[in-house]
């Protein structure tokens, strides 16, 4: 197969197009050094290219499973309480999140 | 037993069940260590004195009323900060954590409580498990107790730290793709990453679910037997759980220290350190993996070469694999549920909170990961990055396949140099990443995988790995005992002893 060649493709644009997907707010002073040290990471991650894989299938598990089940049983869950009580905020016996609309809608 | 905190957890196990030390004894002595020296070692991001003595005490109390204990019970011990604890402060490194109280147990940590551990504390760790120094803990430096200007290895350099300066009889740690291993071998322990799939990962803040696997970080090769097979076995609480029996392991370690090993095949891997793939490999690391070679081969071992070609694609493949997993699994850190949030002002919303939480929440190696791991499942790039690597991934595990043909176990250097100086590849992510370069294609194949000291370096101990087909972790524990029971001999004590005097306990 043919690989694109990556080497150094990685711009500072690029990173910051990625941090946002990620949900990074990265600083300007990271982004470049980000783009320098992830595009040296990339350069050697690449090599897996040259691998002649033609025949080969992809390994996702080392374990080959699929589709355990267990019996359904209802267990209790984790006392509301104690999972609330390690949230950043909550309120009402719920979970508050910062607001989800922005200041148009 | 007069020294209570240069003891194995087998023989501490021993003098509890006998009577002639108390479970309070034991933890006060461990305890008394921490305070000591911790504050120069830096092992330990959580410690709770009174509730280590409060459990000792209860042991103790348990004991003298006859009850039936198991031969752990009162035998202190640290875990790896990323194993969820209930009540008891779990980071994982990050101050995307801090001051977490998590609401249950991870299984192991249910395991290890029911069989009568006493908790000393948790361990420092790189953020996530992510790196091979410690150096990326959000929280602090842990020191190497060989020499304190050196890495303790990494991600469970807490742990390392922690028993080879004697702060614990023992640890847990957690091995994605050598952070048992090679911060055993960096520190004269005993690590052992069991096959995949065997110690539940229920519990353990993910971070690269396909790789991720708990084990021991021992002294001795006996200890390392007892503990992993304290936390082995089913659950189903952990989809991938294998539902097997629990291997007998501490009876294999055992027939190992005897030292015969007739009959046994073990293939030496060409291109970890082997011929023509000695670069970047320390001279005194191959010299002392080769003696140990000798050794086994005079214990009645036959030696061959075996050539695994893909394993010089290991790193790269595992670079992009579980970068693309713990970009996933980290999406879970969105300042809701748990942990930091920043910036809610009633202004932002909920896309730009988040953002603003993961920026300071983590640190720089976690943010470089979850980039990486972001472009390598893009589109477009998914096929030549993660999916290139998955097929990689099937090539080394065909190399295992074919090996297991001629030989028995594969053994390698655990780690191509030994501790390097706290600072020296922190800004060069490349040169960290080769740290792991023995350690990968086991973790990449699931198959169980040994560090057992084998002698010093420059003063600094050298660690030997042995690796076996998935669910033959006793082979590891029998040619490991055998190793370090040849070695010791010849030394007349065990490695650790060499530890610089100002660690050795008076008590």
């Amino acid at each position: 197969m043919s690989t694109p060649s990556p080497k150094g493709q990685l711009t500072r644009d690029e990173v910051a197009h990625l941090a946002h997907l990620s949900r990074l707010a990265v600083s300007d002073e990271e982004l470049d050094l980000f783009a320098g040290q992830l595009a040296a990471v990339l350069d050697a991650v690449a090599q897996v290219g040259k691998a002649d894989v033609s025949d080969v299938a992809p390994t996702t598990h080392a374990v080959p499973m699929t589709n355990v089940m267990r019996p359904d049983v209802a267990r209790p869950s984790l006392p509301r309480d104690v999972v609330l009580a390690g949230a950043p905020a909550a309120e009402d016996d719920r979970f508050r999140v910062p607001r989800i609309l922005g200041e148009e809608a | 037993m007069t020294d209570v905190t240069n003891s194995s957890a087998a023989d501490l196990s021993t003098a509890l069940q006998a009577g002639e030390l108390s479970s309070v004894e034991v933890t006060r002595a461990y305890l008394d260590r921490i305070a000591a020296d911790d504050d120069t070692i830096g092992a330990y991001l959580h410690v709770d004195a009174d509730a280590a003595l409060k459990a000792a005490e209860d042991i103790d109390a348990a004991r003298a009323k006859g009850a039936e204990l198991g031969p752990l019970a009162g035998v202190p011990l640290a875990l790896k900060d990323v194993v969820v604890t209930e009540g008891v402060p779990t980071t994982s490194g990050s101050k995307i954590l801090e001051g977490w109280r998590p609401p249950y147990d991870a299984t192991l940590a249910a395991r290890l409580k029911a069989a009568g551990t006493v908790l000393l504390g948790k361990t420092n760790m790189d953020e996530f498990a992510m790196g091979s120094s410690t150096e990326n803990s959000a929280y602090k430096v842990t020191r190497n107790p060989w020499d304190t200007d050196r890495i303790p290895g990494g991600s469970s350099g807490g742990s390392s730290a922690a028993v080879a300066a004697g702060l614990a009889p023992w640890a847990i740690g957690t091995d994605t793709g050598g952070s048992i291993r090679q911060p055993a071998a960096v520190t004269g322990l005993v690590g052992h990453k069991p096959t995949y799939g065997s110690v539940s990962r229920y519990g353990l803040i993910a971070f690269s679910s396909s790789l991720d696997q708990a084990g021991p970080m021992t002294r001795t090769v006996l200890d390392a037997a007892l503990l992993h097979e304290a936390i082995a076995g089913h659950d189903p609480l952990d989809s991938t759980s294998i539902d097997s029996p629990v291997p007998v392991l501490a009876e294999c370690a055992r027939r190992g220290a005897e030292g015969d090993l007739s009959g046994l095949k073990v293939g030496v891997v060409t291109e970890l350190g082997g011929d023509g793939h000695s670069e970047g490999y320390d001279p005194g690391v191959l010299a002392r993996v080769a003696e140990a070679v000798a050794l086994l081969e005079s214990m009645g071992a036959e030696v061959r070469q075996v050539s695994c070609p893909a394993f010089d694609l290991a790193l790269p493949a595992y670079y992009l694999i579980a970068p693309s997993e713990a970009s996933s699994n980290l999406a879970r850190f969105d300042g809701v549920r748990f942990g930091l949030r920043v910036g809610e002002d009633g202004s932002r919303d909920l896309d730009e909170v988040m953002a603003l939480t993961r920026e300071q929440g983590f640190g720089p190696e976690v943010k470089r990961r979850i980039i990486l791991g972001t472009y390598a499942l893009s589109s477009g790039y998914y096929e030549a990055y993660y999916g290139q690597a998955q097929k990689v991934r099937t090539l080394i595990t065909r190399d295992f396949t074919t090996a297991w043909d001629e030989v028995d176990v594969l053994v390698s250097p655990t780690s191509p140099t030994v501790a390097w100086n706290i600072g020296d590849r922190v800004d060069d992510p490349v040169a960290m990443y080769a740290a792991d370069l023995c350690t990968l294609p086991a973790s990449l194949a699931g198959v169980p995988a040994i560090s057992v000291p084998c002698g010093l370096s420059d003063g600094l101990p050298v660690g030997f790995q042995i690796m076996a087909p998935a669910l033959a972790d006793d082979r590891c524990y029998r040619v490991a005992a055998a190793l370090e029971a040849a070695q010791d001999a010849a030394r007349g004590h065990v490695l650790l002893a060499g530890i610089a005097p100002k660690e050795n306990s008076p008590s």
